[in-house]
């Protein structure tokens, strides 16, 4: 029946406070369902950003680290070790920890993460971090500006006055530089400097380190390495895991995912509003079947089919949740930014999550009509006339 | 298929009960009659008295459950509910309430009728539907959608609706019934002139004996019986 008129177009625009309702309820489930999913997709990138900014090829850790909030250091000698196999360009320990940060402007204290590791080499891109001159002095520090706003207006005054002094594990240090990379779950604010003054700062073990950082010549082979540290480093001592740099991110990301509440918590709230979503669909469909049923069973009279009404439910279906979906996708992109400004979290619309939920739309329009449409068997002609 | 002699509708001992087990009831008893072609026929008894029951198994909308019923020859004793949907795409079926579809204009309305006939291009459906609109008067209410028509204009669509596919039967359920006395006589004239056009058989049913005179014959129906009257009698 092509070219056919569009009886669920015209009933859906026929009503139209119905339908205004029906997209806004609609819409509402697309929202939470975006904002559920951003969230938890937002938390397992903003964990792996420093992974992911780390410049080397192969990363070690200790077994017995979880992720980075729970780092167990390992002996550097094992990373010193790694620079005799063949292909490995450099080697770069790094030491990891929380220590408290004071805020210059209120003086209030906040839990921030540290990274100490030899200035002399580069751990991240120039972007991310173009200066680590300062570092070579004693007790400076770089300061990450994407840290939350309770570590303090601390690159607004470092611009304004080209330092800013506070203390940090009680000890007095000066904010020599800024660099960019952004809190995470797991830590609200990043601080770097050298490993000489994380030593300085933790008075700890300096053959203790959370994470060594490895680089390979240019065309090395990095299954090649791996293969042999893994040989030659990680079993015979069994202190020590080597990563590859993807591995070393779904680690960290597995851990997120796997071992905390919080993948389970987003993807119930995203459930929900799907099932929300649903409710409302079934509910608009529903009394719009009832509304029409003395109109479906004149037709089932003049000889329509059932499977032509089950069609014009199914199409109403598919036409709410499209016309649901697009306004609430760009409310969510608008949404997005905004919260991205306000929890300095990396949270953008991509095309994956866009289609996945453009699929829980249609699933939950389409099964919503699917309850609706028994309605429908009851516009039996023979009852109503 | 029939030829032009053969009755349209053939009515053969038919009877029809409702509920089952001890609350069974039946309601037509032994019905015959026939209607042949281009006969208009009125149907007519007091309320409860299984017109309407017979209406719907004429429509091909039940099965036939005793006797035999025949539309355009074909058996519908026991039928299977594909071959009453195939069937009823013979009819034109007029409703004591309009029943016309809310959500489409007058013209779009009449047009539904005629996609269930796939071999017409969406033009030629439009202008037959705009043709048939004219022939109820209506032409220029096309675009309306029915809650701005008046009772008398609605029936006239729904008339249009049940004729535009040329149907070889008509079936009217009390079409004038919620029709002030003018307009329920434009309605049932409207329907006689255009079935008799079309060759169509119209089977009428009402209690309104202000359109009796419509009628080449007048069945009557009481407790489920039925018997031929003369329009003389019920007029007097």
């Amino acid at each position: 029946m092509i070219l056919a008129i569009p009886l669920a177009w015209l009933q859906l625009i026929r009503e139209k406070v119905r339908l205004l309702v029906a997209l806004a309820g609609i819409g509402f489930a697309v929202i939470l369902m975006f904002i559920q999913l951003g969230f938890r997709d937002a938390l397992f990138d903003s964990s792996v950003r420093l992974h992911q900014a780390l410049e080397g090829e192969i990363f070690m850790m200790s077994p017995q680290s979880t992720a980075l909030i729970a780092l167990d250091s390992f002996s550097r000698r094992r990373l010193l070790q790694a620079e005799g196999v063949p292909g490995v360009d450099s080697v770069t320990p790094i030491y990891i920890s929380f220590a408290l940060w004071k805020n210059p402007a209120d003086r209030s204290t906040r839990s921030i993460q540290v990274m100490g590791y030899d200035p002399s080499q580069s751990i991240v891109s120039k972007d991310l971090l173009p200066d680590s001159e300062a570092l070579k002095l004693r007790d400076h520090v770089l300061f990450d500006r994407d840290s939350r706003p309770e570590f303090g207006p601390v690159a607004e005054l470092f611009e304004e006055q080209g330092y800013v002094t506070t203390e940090v594990a009680g000890r007095r240090v000066t904010v020599g530089g800024l660099f960019n990379l952004g809190a995470s779950f797991g830590a609200d604010g990043n601080l770097v400097t050298s490993d000489i003054n994380f030593l300085r700062m933790f008075d700890r073990d300096p053959g203790l380190i959370e994470m060594g950082m490895i680089r390979l010549k240019p065309g090395a082979n990095i299954d090649k390495a791996i293969a042999q540290m893994r040989e030659e480093i990680q079993d015979p001592n069994g202190d020590v895991l080597v990563l590859s740099k993807d591995e070393f991110i779904a680690f960290e990301r597995d851990y997120w995912e796997n071992s905390t509440a919080i993948g389970f918590i987003f993807n119930l709230g995203a459930g929900i509003g799907w099932i929300v979503g649903m409710v409302i669909v079934y509910q608009i469909l529903y009394t719009d079947v009832a509304d029409h049923l003395a109109e479906y069973a004149t037709l089932k009279a003049m000889g329509y089919r059932n499977r032509y009404l089950l069609s014009v439910v199914f199409q109403e279906a598919v036409v709410l949740s499209i016309l649901g979906f697009i306004p609430a996708f760009f409310l969510c992109m608008g949404l997005y930014q905004a919260t991205e400004n306000a929890t300095s979290l990396p949270l953008r619309m991509t095309q994956e999550r866009g289609t996945f939920v453009f699929c829980l739309t249609m699933a939950m329009c389409v099964i919503s009509g699917a309850i609706a449409v028994r309605k429908v068997q009851e516009a039996d002609p023979a009852d109503i006339f | 298929m029939t030829s032009a002699t053969d009755p349209i509708i053939s009515i053969d001992h038919v009877s029809h009960y409702f509920g089952s087990g001890r609350l069974r009831k039946q309601v037509l008893y032994e019905v015959s009659a026939r209607v042949d072609p281009g006969e208009v026929v009125i149907l007519m008894g007091p309320s409860g008295s299984g017109k309407t029951t017979l209406l719907t198994l004429i429509g091909a909308l039940r099965s036939t459950q005793e006797g035999s019923l025949k539309l355009l020859g074909e058996e519908m004793y026991k039928a299977r509910n594909k071959q009453l949907v195939r069937l009823r795409r013979n009819i034109g079926y007029i409703f004591q309430a309009h029943n016309l579809l809310n959500a489409l204009t007058a013209r779009q309305n009449v047009q539904m009728s005629l996609d269930l006939h796939p071999n017409l291009t969406s033009k030629e459906k439009k202008t037959r539907s705009l043709e048939m609109l004219e022939a109820v008067g209506l032409l220029d209410w096309a675009n309306y959608y029915p809650q701005e028509l008046s009772g008398g204009q609605k029936q006239r669509v729904a008339i249009a609706r049940a004729l535009v596919s040329s149907p070889r039967v008509v079936l009217a359920d009390e079409p004038t019934a919620a029709l002030d006395k003018q307009s329920g006589r434009d309605v049932v004239e409207i329907m006689q002139r255009l079935a008799r056009q079309r060759g169509s058989a119209v089977l009428l049913v009402t209690h309104d004996n202000r359109i009796l005179d419509v009628a080449d014959r007048i069945l009557q129906m009481e407790d489920g019986r039925l018997s031929t009257v003369q329009r003389e009698e019920v007029i007097a």
